[in-house]
């Protein structure tokens, strides 16, 4: 495998991993405050945060090989 | 003062319409789809202002206040990351497609991609009737609010009627590159104006711990998500966002993009922007009952109007108002200039023409058919029961089941128009059943068993695609040559 595609194939499970991660059963019940916020808020704004993070990689790391040769093409 | 800024406001939506039209180009291409040049940014408030609607302000502070701070991880966290993954594995390969073969409509590239004129035909019919409902909706929630801010100043009909016809001036005139530059100021509005409204209420509501303190006092269940949102219905709700993967709305926008790299800010600050238009709404909604503790049925939808009436000034009422209508026009421009688009390609273009429409009977059409829908839109909903806000949910499930049809197309050499014609019949008939057991019913799950009726068509979309490809006929090596590199 080669280093590129080792870094995609890394991305994709954090993908899958921050999608299984969506379902926060360890808050479902946490009334606690946490940075001014209900817990249960605070852990999903995060996540919003996370998910434009690992964007950012995959955008870097893994953008789509051929398109913009495929769509600048006459 | 309310309605000196709402037509303040509406005044500057019209003017960047219409300035638009100076730069339109008198082709097809340019009316639909802005001659592929919009940039990065103009592109991610497109994408964001046409997805997002009134509800995200209105209905999820609503939400928030009936059930609480679960209503972000049901419907915003969870668009956060599928939203942007969608963006960034369908939309720009379907960019890349479309600009290659010159593609202007999704049902054009699923015709061409599954040798079907009968699928195309068969897709239009279907993707032009769930966004009916989504119509509708705007025109009529947007006519409401209108209502309620003013104090019943402005009657629903006229603040319908005075949407519809803003709408109509810029996008008949402006085509995309007016839709895409409204929806840019439109989207930058109900952003900004978020994040105001809650900055000046928390500061009259004492701060946001002090607030939290007592609504928690009182309502404890409302700080957690507990048994609000249950684990199989937060779970299956994710898979609701995968329908911006089908919108024709939406698949426009991303045909109007200059490059691929346009994509790239969209697909990044995507969660952004999703949690700031809705974590103030849902703060702002959870709060609600520091100051009414005694909303009941649809009257808590209006909660976030009625702080604002109880704790702002006028200008702020206003305010209020554009952000609303900003979110309803922005997505309704898109909708109405992406089924006008439809109607000219896919119809009168193919059928009538065989494809060789002149440009300016492109544009013409164009524009006849967006006046035309505006206005059906707009006399039903003078006739719609209100009853069909409940019926968004239900497009957006549709939408997102027949999403497996574009992954196969995609990313699947062997999917075949047997395996389409299979997911979508299968997603219709689902549908159509689900729809008729739960319809009436805004809390219905499979069974009551919290799986929502979404995941069930889905899954069965994606065994439908699969088991009609494989018995059935490869598509042939042009197609495959021409749509797999």
């Amino acid at each position: 495998m080669t280093a590129g595609r080792a870094v995609r194939v890394a991305l994709y499970g954090a993908l899958a991993a921050l999608y299984a991660l969506h379902q926060d059963a360890w808050f479902r019940h946490d009334p606690r405050i946490v940075l001014g916020l209900p817990v249960g808020l605070a852990y999903h704004v995060a996540y919003c945060v996370a998910a434009s993070l690992l964007m950012a990689l995959l955008v870097k790391l893994a953008w789509p090989a051929g398109l913009e040769t495929d769509g600048d093409a006459p | 003062m309310t309605l000196a800024v709402l037509v303040a406001y509406l005044g500057c939506v019209l003017a960047i319409g219409l300035v638009s039209h100076r730069f339109f180009r008198g082709t097809g291409e340019d009316y639909f789809l802005a001659t592929r040049t919009i940039g990065p940014f103009v592109l991610l408030m497109s994408l964001f202002g046409t997805h997002m609607t009134a509800f995200s302000l209105l209905g999820a502070s609503g939400e928030a206040y009936r059930t609480g701070i679960g209503v972000f991880a049901l419907m915003a966290s969870s668009s956060a990351l599928v939203v942007p993954a969608v963006i960034f594995f369908v939309g720009t390969r379907l960019w890349a497609v479309g600009k290659r073969h010159g593609l202007l409509t999704q049902v054009q590239y699923f015709r061409a991609r599954y040798e079907s004129d009968g699928l195309g035909l068969l897709l239009f019919v279907v993707l032009v009737a769930l966004v009916v409902p989504y119509l509708l909706i705007g025109v009529m929630g947007g006519g409401l609010t209108l209502t309620q801010i003013t104090g019943g100043q402005v009657p629903g009909w006229v603040g319908g009627l005075v949407m519809t016809a803003v709408v109509m001036a810029y996008v008949t005139a402006g085509g995309l590159r007016g839709t895409a530059w409204a929806n840019t100021f439109q989207t930058l509005v109900f952003m900004v104006l978020g994040a105001v409204t809650l900055a000046y209420l928390l500061d009259r509501l004492g701060g946001l711990g002090p607030a939290l303190e007592r609504v928690a006092a009182a309502h404890p269940e409302l700080m957690v998500r507990g048994d609000a949102v249950p684990p199989l219905k937060l779970l299956s709700y994710t898979l609701i966002p995968l329908s911006v993967g089908m919108f024709p709305h939406i698949f426009m926008h991303w045909l109007s993009a200059r490059g691929a790299a346009s994509f790239r800010l969209p697909v990044v600050a995507y969660p952004v922007c999703i949690m700031i238009v809705w974590v103030p709404s849902v703060v702002l909604g959870v709060l609600g009952h520091d100051t009414f503790d005694d909303l009941r049925g649809p009257a808590v939808n209006s909660v976030l109007i009625r702080l604002i009436e109880h704790h702002a000034p006028d200008v702020l009422a206003g305010l209020l108002g554009a952000g609303v209508l900003a979110a309803v026009m922005s997505s309704l421009d898109s909708q109405v200039l992406a089924i006008g688009n439809m109607f000219t390609q896919d119809v009168v273009r193919h059928y009538g023409f065989h494809d060789q429409m002149g440009e300016r009977q492109q544009v013409l059409a164009g524009r006849l058919f967006v006046g035309g829908v505006l206005l059906l839109t707009y006399l039903l909903s003078l006739v719609t029961p209100t009853r069909i806000f409940s019926l968004a949910v239900w497009s957006f499930s549709g939408y997102a089941a027949l999403l497996p049809v574009a992954l196969a197309a995609i990313f699947w050499r062997r999917s075949t128009r047997a395996g389409a014609y299979a997911a979508v019949v299968t997603v219709a008939v689902l549908w159509i059943w689900f729809f008729s057991v739960g319809g009436d019913d805004p809390a219905y799950t499979v069974g009551g068993t919290g799986v929502m009726p979404v995941a069930v068509m889905f899954l069965a979309s994606i065994a439908a695609v699969v088991v009609g490809s494989l018995v059935s006929r490869p598509p042939s090596e042009a197609t495959l040559a021409r749509f797999f590199r």
